[in-house]
């Protein structure tokens, strides 16, 4: 578990943050720009020497009103928007950078894991000069690694990225968080990631902290911003039961019912996670016999409410344990006489995202 | 003994011109890197004035700076007034004037080198347990070879044609404190223009050779002051 509880202080911003962070898994910090996400990932790295407060990383203080520990002795590993990499420093240089830096006795994982997982060898001689940024951030990535850390932070790691790079180092951060137990603390304000990767998120607004839970429990509480949002979005976890490759559909069973979404090829892993934007879920009062749709799953209705469009509506639904959300017109709402406790049939069209 | 036709003199005083811009370079490269950091990183406000100090000799006529260096170390002076050595028209003397007249031409590179270095760079490096003296000898010092590089060059050439502070402090001692750019003056003065002509054209050839050895080390090497 990390504890923290931080002020800070400067002109035109404050900053006071409590709350804590578990120990496993990826913890996404997510908010707009300027909400104090990166801040927050720095006062852990102890990059904010005026952070003033307290932090208790698995039951050991790095500060406290009489402590600071300086960034270079605390266990991080930090991968920066940008990579930062030495430029005078081939690759293979700058994973050892950190590596040669530990005690022996700590290194956990070696320059041949590293290379091979982040898929890096063809690089090892070359300078971040003549490497794309999705290249880059991989060798950020390994090098922040290679240090051992108990705690990985990633600042925006795909932010720079354009879109081809951002597919070109997804896959290798889905590998990293299924073959590693570092916990990873993630800041970015994509809401694409946060529904891919993380599996505890922290929102913050204006140096405070909103809420915390799981995504899937935060992006569809109406009383925060994120289910109000255009792109918002329920996410479900769910079981590979059948892959049909004819049609290459994955069948998945989940709290709720069965689902079916296309896939590519069947996923190594056997538990994946699906995406379902509000305004793909439509609401039918019985089962449709004639449609396209494949997703067709009873659910009850728990809320309804408005949406920032005046046309729209915001639905909650239950689907056994899972929560989701669909968003539809004011007119569909008064045709269909839709109320909360009410069973409807949903359709919706599901992506899966890992 | 007078090879290509210069004198022994005016070797004697070749030589001691080396001496001196070698010696100011180095002992500029040892306090000005401290400097050139602090003024690099500190956020303070004294900095400003620093800063000025330092770019003083920039813009202050020698003979001002060496009337000032001559009343520190003279007779009369403080260094002696406090029991210290008699300084004024030696070569010790002369290092300290020229260490304060190319000041700026070693500080500024540096410091410029310096701050072109990102911040992300160096918290990157402290990620990665490096500590301050670390991060300096293994990121900031190889990061900034071009700057001193430019800083060793301009620090030094700046010093080889110094005259007017090396004849406030120095006095024009041959074999002691006489450098070659005031020998020169010496001869077009007594109207031997073909002593003049042979040390300056050996004085544009040398460092015509120095800057085009310096210049093919570092292919993409630029010196600027900024």
């Amino acid at each position: 578990m990390i504890e923290f509880d931080f002020t800070l202080e400067r002109p035109g911003f404050r900053l006071a943050l409590e709350g804590q962070i578990p120990d496993r898994g990826i913890t996404s910090l997510f908010g707009r720009s300027g909400c104090g996400k990166t801040t927050l990932l720095r006062c852990i790295a102890g990059l904010e020497p005026h952070c003033k407060g307290q932090l208790i990383v698995n039951g050991v203080p790095w500060q406290h009103a009489e402590l600071f520990v300086p960034a270079h002795r605390r266990p991080v590993g930090y991968v920066f928007q940008e990579g930062a990499l030495f430029s005078h420093l081939t690759v293979e240089q700058n994973l050892r950078y950190g590596y040669q830096r530990i005690p022996k006795a700590e290194r956990h994982l070696h320059p041949e894991d590293v290379v091979e997982l982040l898929g890096l060898e063809s690089f090892l001689d070359r300078y971040a000069s003549e490497m794309s940024g999705g290249q880059r951030q991989r060798v950020a990535i390994g090098r922040a690694l290679l240090t051992s850390p108990q705690l990985l932070l990633m600042d925006e790691p795909l932010a720079s990225l354009d879109e081809l790079s951002k597919n070109d180092i997804l896959p290798w951060l889905d590998k990293l968080h299924q073959s590693l137990s570092i916990p990873v603390i993630y800041v970015t304000h994509a809401l694409e990631e946060v529904a891919r990767l993380a599996d505890h998120m922290l929102m913050l607004e204006q140096g405070r902290l909103l809420a915390s839970g799981t995504p899937a429990e935060l992006m569809t509480r109406t009383d925060l911003p994120l289910a109000h949002a255009d792109n918002a979005t329920s996410v479900i976890d769910a079981q590979v039961t059948d892959f049909d490759e004819s049609y290459h559909l994955l069948s998945l069973s989940f709290s709720g019912g069965q689902m079916q979404v296309p896939a590519r090829v069947r996923p190594q892993q056997d538990r994946v996670r699906v995406r379902v934007a509000a305004r793909d879920v439509a609401i039918n009062l019985v089962q449709q016999q004639q449609g396209s749709a494949l997703n067709q799953v009873p659910a009850r209705i728990t809320a309804l409410c408005d949406d920032p469009h005046p046309a729209h509506q915001l639905v909650v639904l239950a689907l056994g344990e899972t929560k989701l959300l669909a968003r539809i017109t004011r007119r569909s709402r008064d045709l269909l006489e839709l109320a909360p406790g009410m069973a409807v049939v949903v359709q919706f069209k599901a992506v899966a995202v890992s | 003994m007078s090879a290509l036709g210069i004198s022994e003199a005016d070797w004697a005083a070749l030589w001691l011109t080396l001496r001196l811009a070698g010696v100011t370079t180095l002992i500029l490269l040892v306090l000005g890197t401290p400097l050139a950091w602090w003024l690099a990183t500190s956020q303070r406000r004294i900095k400003v004035a620093v800063e000025s100090v330092v770019a003083l000799p920039l813009v202050l006529p020698p003979t001002v700076l060496g009337f000032y260096v001559l009343m520190l170390l003279g007779a009369q002076g403080p260094v002696q007034a406090l029991g210290g050595p008699a300084l004024a028209f030696t070569f010790t003397g002369l290092v300290i004037g020229s260490v304060l007249y190319s000041l700026p031409f070693v500080v500024q590179p540096l410091q410029n080198t310096f701050s072109g270095i990102g911040r992300t760079t160096l918290e990157a490096a402290s990620t990665l347990r490096a500590s301050a003296l670390d991060r300096f000898i293994t990121v900031t010092l190889p990061l900034s070879r071009r700057g001193f590089l430019t800083a060793a060059t301009l620090g030094f050439a700046h010093t080889l044609g110094e005259f007017g502070v090396v004849l406030m402090i120095g006095g024009n001692i041959p074999g002691e404190t006489q450098v070659i750019s005031i020998a020169i003056y010496d001869h077009v003065e007594a109207t031997d223009y073909a002593s003049a002509h042979r040390v300056s054209g050996f004085l544009l050839v040398l460092s015509f050779t120095m800057l085009f050895a310096l210049y093919a080390v570092n292919g993409r090497f630029r010196v600027s002051v900024a």
